[in-house]
């Protein structure tokens, strides 16, 4: 479990200096394997106890089981990289909040909002009045959602965050931290989620260390439907889709079938020809594709079919009959 | 951008703002060729629907963008908590004043360009809908209410319509004259009741770099709806509704017809009185007496009440959507039926 760390403030943890616990910022080294501690010996000596154990008292209900995943809807990321691209000027990152609701075995984030703040290099200040406010305001569209934590774009964590984050301790059970990367290091937007630890000395200054989670996607199925269409804009040069009609749609969805087909029917021919070799798996699921379409005698086929085109024709007819009726009617008021 | 005065209703936002941002478009044409909307407001709404609006409940909810030449668009929205009754002390329009002014600090567009609404298999043209669209067109000349269809969207394709008012009824509206002979006179036919804006949707480039990112660490979607042959269910229910509206739709012209009956049966009673009365005012002077009063004759024949037009032109409207929904379901699955056979006949 690698622990993520600030990286850029070098200070020592072990100052004794009487400042508040968050604002220290957290001394654990990069990576357990490698680095020497940036300065004395305790972070390294604090990893291993920290890392692995679930916070314990009073986190969400039991602790974090299983592998701690956070279940993500889409419609989150979409407003978090939309604030995002509104935020102020000069502003290096926005931050916000997440609502959602806790499950017995994970956590389901459906909501979120942005919090406006400033960010400077000493100091950081959030409008938390603005934040109840706007929680007050979803509690009531949503009364069964809550305060989970919060969100910053941006890749790193600073020791800012740490101030956000016991803020938010303060608002919800152990808050999670989600960041999304809209600086695209390495190309790549890497949206991760983190619980926060106590770690450091016992007696001595603590600090804060953040142990990343799984973060699962999830979609209620119109959803699934919805980011699919929307998905197509990147495919179009100039970002932009209409939505299509009726028979369009089953075209495309038929095509997407035929796609998928001939990769099939591809890796048949490689087996075939030698060039790659039989997956007996894979034989099996083929086996099954091709024996789900139903065996049907011709004729009892026939019937089926006809009767349900006539089904679907007669409909036609009458909505096409009710419709001219109307118009009827209505020249016939005019007169 | 002008500031924006806070308004006082619901839906009357100062639209000094939005006539700045367009010229001025001719009288006959409606402001608004196009409506762009964002992914964002796309998934927004599904979610509000997914989780709020289960059962025959419509969910509602106000959309914020703004205007550009005669493209509305339209980048972020918010939902409206739905009406219940122990909530007596709940304002609507604070809520919305407050969720406007906090948005405003983060700079989101706070420009009221419509609203939107769920709909049960096709069935949004009432009467409440059209008062609050045209409350909102009043107000704000671009507005738009965009329809979207949660089951038709779960059978495997998007449905999210925008309507306005076209201007021939907003004059009708601004009229309140619901009578049969303003309505002739405005000439407005059923199909001419919404018209139908065109939906775009785009996003920015970052949203797309998102996207791409959820697409490599999402499951591929393993459910197949829009292929799937199994409709009756939804065939019936609609046609169930559609015979409800027609059921209504006979009503209805029944009693225009009772109503035009009596004005004709008026008419010759009219007559046959106004004829008596000059045969006795002949016979009095043929005797040298003063002829009777004219009477007047509106009071003793009081004119039936011509019936309110307005509820069966919405009626009709709906039929005429109800029966586009069932048309366009049914060239969907014969396109699926003659699949299926074409699969089978390969296959003996």
């Amino acid at each position: 479990m690698a622990a993520v760390s600030p990286s850029p403030a070098p200070a020592p943890a072990q100052d004794p200096d009487p400042v508040a616990v968050a604002a220290a910022p957290a001394p654990a080294a990069p990576s357990p394997a490698a680095a020497p501690p940036s300065a004395g010996s305790a972070p390294p000596a604090a990893l291993p106890t920290a890392a692995p154990g679930p916070p314990g008292p009073a986190a969400l209900p039991g602790p974090f089981p299983g592998g701690r995943v956070v279940r993500l809807h889409p419609v989150i990321l979409a407003s978090i990289v939309d604030s995002f691209e509104r935020r102020n000027e000069g502003a290096a990152r926005v931050i916000g909040t997440l609502l959602g609701t806790v499950d017995k075995h994970s956590v389901e984030v459906t909501n979120c909002f942005s919090v406006p703040h400033n960010e400077s290099e000493d100091e950081v200040a959030v409008d938390m009045e603005f934040a109840k406010n706007m929680y007050e305001l979803h509690k009531k569209v949503s009364p069964t959602e809550i305060i989970l934590g919060w969100y910053a774009t941006g890749h790193d964590i600073t020791e800012h965050s740490v101030l956000i984050h016991e803020y938010y301790s303060r608002e919800a059970h152990n808050p999670i931290h989600l960041t999304v990367d809209t600086s695209l290091q390495n190309g790549r937007m890497s949206i991760k989620a983190y619980l926060s630890a106590p770690m450091g000395v016992p007696g001595k200054t603590m600090g804060v260390m953040f142990t990343p989670l799984t973060v699962k996607y999830v979609y209620y199925d119109t959803e699934r439907i919805g980011v699919d269409l929307i998905m197509k804009t990147c495919l179009s040069p100039s970002r932009v889709i209409g939505l299509s009609s009726d028979l369009q749609q089953v075209g495309a969805a038929s095509a997407r079938i035929q796609d998928t087909l001939s990769t099939v029917l591809q890796y048949a021919e490689d087996v075939l020809s030698g060039k790659v070799a039989a997956d007996n798996t894979v034989g099996r699921f083929l086996m099954d594709l091709i024996n789900q379409v139903p065996k049907i005698s011709p004729e009892d086929f026939e019937t089926m079919l006809n009767s349900n085109i006539n089904d679907l024709l007669m409909v036609t007819y009458l909505a096409n009959l009710t419709q001219s009726q109307i118009a009827l009617n209505e020249k016939l008021l005019s007169l | 951008m002008a500031s924006r005065k806070e308004p006082p209703g619901p839906a009357s936002t100062v639209s000094s703002v939005a006539t700045k941002a367009r010229g001025k478009a001719a009288p006959g044409d409606s402001a608004v060729k196009q409506v762009q909307i964002d992914g964002l407001v796309v998934l927004k709404i599904i979610k509000h629907y997914q989780e709020e609006g289960q059962g025959n409940e419509v969910v509602q909810g106000v959309l914020l963008g703004l205007v550009v030449d005669d493209r509305l668009e339209i980048t972020n929205c918010f939902p409206f908590p739905q009406h219940t009754e122990d909530d007596a002390d709940f304002d609507e329009v604070q809520y919305q004043m407050e969720m406007m002014r906090s948005l405003r600090h983060v700079n989101i567009d706070h420009l009221h360009v419509g609203w939107y609404q769920s709909t049960y298999y096709g069935s949004f043209v009432t009467r409440a809908l059209l008062d609050s669209q045209f409350s909102y067109q009043h107000a704000i000349e671009e507005s738009v209410v965009l329809i979207y269809d949660p089951i038709k969207t779960a059978q495997g394709s998007l449905s999210l319509k925008a309507y306005r008012l076209t201007p021939k009824l907003m004059e009708v509206c601004k009229e309140k004259d619901f009578s049969p002979e303003a309505l002739k006179k405005a000439n407005v036919a059923f199909e001419h009741m919404f018209e139908e804006v065109p939906i775009i949707i785009k996003n920015s480039y970052l949203i797309n770099v998102m996207l791409w990112e959820l697409e490599k660490k999402s499951t591929v979607a393993d459910k197949h709806e829009l292929l799937s042959l199994a409709s009756s269910n939804h065939l019936g229910k609609s046609l169930q509704l559609l015979m409800d509206r027609v059921d209504e739709m006979s009503q209805d012209i029944v009693k225009y017809n009772t109503y035009l009956r009596n004005t004709s049966k008026q008419q010759q009673q009219k007559h046959q009185y106004q004829q008596r009365r000059q045969q006795e005012n002949l016979q009095r002077q043929s005797r040298g007496e003063p002829p009777l009063p004219e009477e007047d004759m509106s009071k003793l024949f009081k004119p039936p009440q011509p019936p309110a037009r307005m509820d069966s032109l919405l009626i009709a409207g709906q039929i005429n959507t109800y029966c586009q929904n069932i048309k366009e379901f049914t060239a969907q699955n014969l396109g699926k039926l003659f699949m299926a056979q074409a699969l089978q006949e390969y296959s003996n």
